[in-house]
């Protein structure tokens, strides 16, 4: 096979097997009320109709609005607790039993709480989002610290680099790979949940879109909300990709 | 590299370092061992593989505590790794985020040393090991030679009166080796540090060093001292060179029958 061939065939694949679905879907949804299986082109009258008076883009910007606050606000302590908990054993081991049981929780467990706690609004949703991108986050940046090659420590010792130099100059590049990982990983949770935590409790975003297109049985809404929410986090991961590519090719080898 | 008259001496006296097996039993990586190592001499430790080298290289430069005896350096006991006293290692040990330049300021920031400062002294010791040019590169884009350079620039900033070098040349090619051994030669004539440098390549160890310590394995020891009286750089076909290069090679040779023997 040439190159020219390799590359168009490369790019037919995919969209041969989107298309076969789309009619697939399309086939399936003839046998079934527009209520019970709307089809494709159903799925796009609503999201043009959602688009019209700027519905749709009210519920995205707000669920755009939690998911950043919520995903920054567990940068902000996960990374730096991270940091803390991978560089002191003792902190860690007294840490680890708490973080073992915390961590298979499922974040939608802690709604009921959330809500007693925050009330209703915005705060439970974010909560729910926080926790959901902040264990991933702690780990990765616990696992990064600890996996920084015992060389790097060996040199900054040797060369008499202070406390405050190593952790700046050492500790935080030589992890830094390790954590983009993590963040990596928080963007799926986080962006999973964030349409969870609205289905619970919010009166507005996508997840919330989703729910009450169901009190109306407007199915096509709801698959018009799933796609704008599957649309969405690809595109949040895509940009996140590209910037941690863009820091890995920086960082050479690692 | 400004350093006293009498700076990097070293005596080691009865000096050991056990570790315990799976099994739990006491196993001597270095039997107990006196040395002496005067001031900017060039040693070089040689030995087959599991001999003690790193063992006793990691205890000079304050790495690791022996297990009994006592390590002084100009007359003060050796308890934690000293910015007097570089280590260089196989693997470099090059911080990957840094540029060549980036790696060599690292060494004269952490003495606190002024960027500004910093950064020409770093020039001036990347032009010594040929690398001003590639300053600004980061490691993965050198050679393996070119990073052991740059890791020799970085360790020379620091102004050391005592290099320490476990296998710095073992992954580079042989011509690479070779011409890094006479790089290496020249910066020790011109600066006169200390240098302790490990190796397992006999040839690579008469041609650098003044003194050879062959070592034994099981236990790790000291089996034989040779002075080499040769001029540096030295003719490696000269006969004298030859002649050196049998006397160690039959003890070298019962040295590594008697590991083979042991380990079978
Ligand atoms: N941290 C350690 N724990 C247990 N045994 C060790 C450790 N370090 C070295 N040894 C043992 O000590 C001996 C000498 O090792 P080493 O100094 O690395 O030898 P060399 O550098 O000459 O190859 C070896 O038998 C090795 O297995
Ligand atoms: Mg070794």
């Amino acid at each position: 096979m040439n190159i020219g061939f390799q590359k168009i065939f490369s790019h037919l694949v995919p969209t041969v097997g989107l298309l076969g679905f789309i009619s697939l879907w399309q086939f399936a949804a003839g046998f079934y009320p527009p209520v019970q299986l709307p089809g494709p082109l159903d799925v796009l009258r609503a999201l043009r109709e959602l688009m019209t008076d700027g519905v749709l883009f009210s519920h995205i910007s707000i669920s755009l609005y939690r998911f950043f606050s919520a995903y920054l606000l567990a940068v902000s302590i996960a990374i730096p607790l991270g940091l803390f908990l991978g560089s002191y054993i003792t902190a860690r081991r007294a840490m680890d039993p708490l973080l073992q049981v915390l961590r298979p929780i499922s974040p939608i467990a802690w709604f009921p709480l959330a809500v007693l706690w925050f009330g209703i609004g915005n705060a439970p949703a974010i909560f729910i989002i926080f926790l959901s991108a902040f264990f991933p986050m702690l780990l990765a940046t616990i696992d990064a610290v600890r996996q920084i090659p015992a060389i790097y420590l060996k040199v900054a010792a040797n060369f008499g680099a202070g406390k405050m130099m190593v952790f700046l100059r050492v500790v935080i590049p030589a992890a830094f790979p390790g954590i983009m990982v993590g963040l990596h990983i928080a963007v799926g949770t986080a962006w999973i949940h964030l349409v969870a935590g609205e289905m619970l409790g919010a009166q507005s975003g996508l997840g919330y879109l989703i729910v009450d297109a169901r009190n109306f049985l407007r199915t096509d809404w709801i698959l018009a909300g799933m796609l704008v929410v599957g649309l969405l986090g690809l595109a949040i991961y895509r940009a996140m990709r590209q910037l941690e590519d863009l820091l890995k090719r920086r960082w050479g080898g690692v | 590299m400004g350093q006293q008259m009498t700076s990097g001496t070293m005596s080691l006296r009865g000096v050991a370092k056990y570790y315990r097996n799976p099994n739990g039993e006491r196993m001597a990586a270095l039997s107990p061992l006196d040395l002496d190592i005067a001031a900017s001499e060039f040693v070089c430790l040689v030995g087959p593989s599991g001999c003690g080298k790193t063992t006793l290289i990691n205890l000079l430069a304050g790495f690791d505590q022996p297990s009994c005896g006592s390590i002084t350096i100009d007359g003060k006991p050796v308890t934690k790794p000293d910015s007097e006293r570089i280590m260089i290692f196989q693997d470099y040990g090059l911080y990957p985020w840094k540029s060549a330049l980036g790696n060599v300021m690292f060494a004269l920031e952490a003495k606190g040393v002024a960027k500004s400062e910093a950064k020409a002294t770093a020039l001036h010791h990347l032009e010594i090991v040929g690398l001003k040019d590639s300053a600004e590169r980061y490691p993965h884009q050198l050679s393996g030679g070119m990073k052991q350079r740059v890791a020799i620039a970085r360790a020379l900033a620091a102004s050391p009166q005592v290099l320490f070098m476990d296998e710095p040349f073992a992954a580079l090619d042989a011509f690479t080796r070779l011409r890094l051994q006479d790089e290496l030669l020249r910066i020790w004539q011109e600066q006169q540090p200390t240098v302790v440098f490990v190796t397992h390549d006999l040839d690579e160890a008469i041609y650098l060093g003044s003194k050879v310590i062959l070592m034994a394995p099981y236990p790790g020891r000291l089996r034989k001292i040779v002075d080499i009286q040769l001029p540096r750089p030295c003719d490696r076909t000269d006969s004298v060179f030859a002649a050196y290069r049998r006397e160690l090679f039959r003890e070298f040779q019962l040295v590594h029958e008697e590991a083979m023997d042991y380990a079978i």
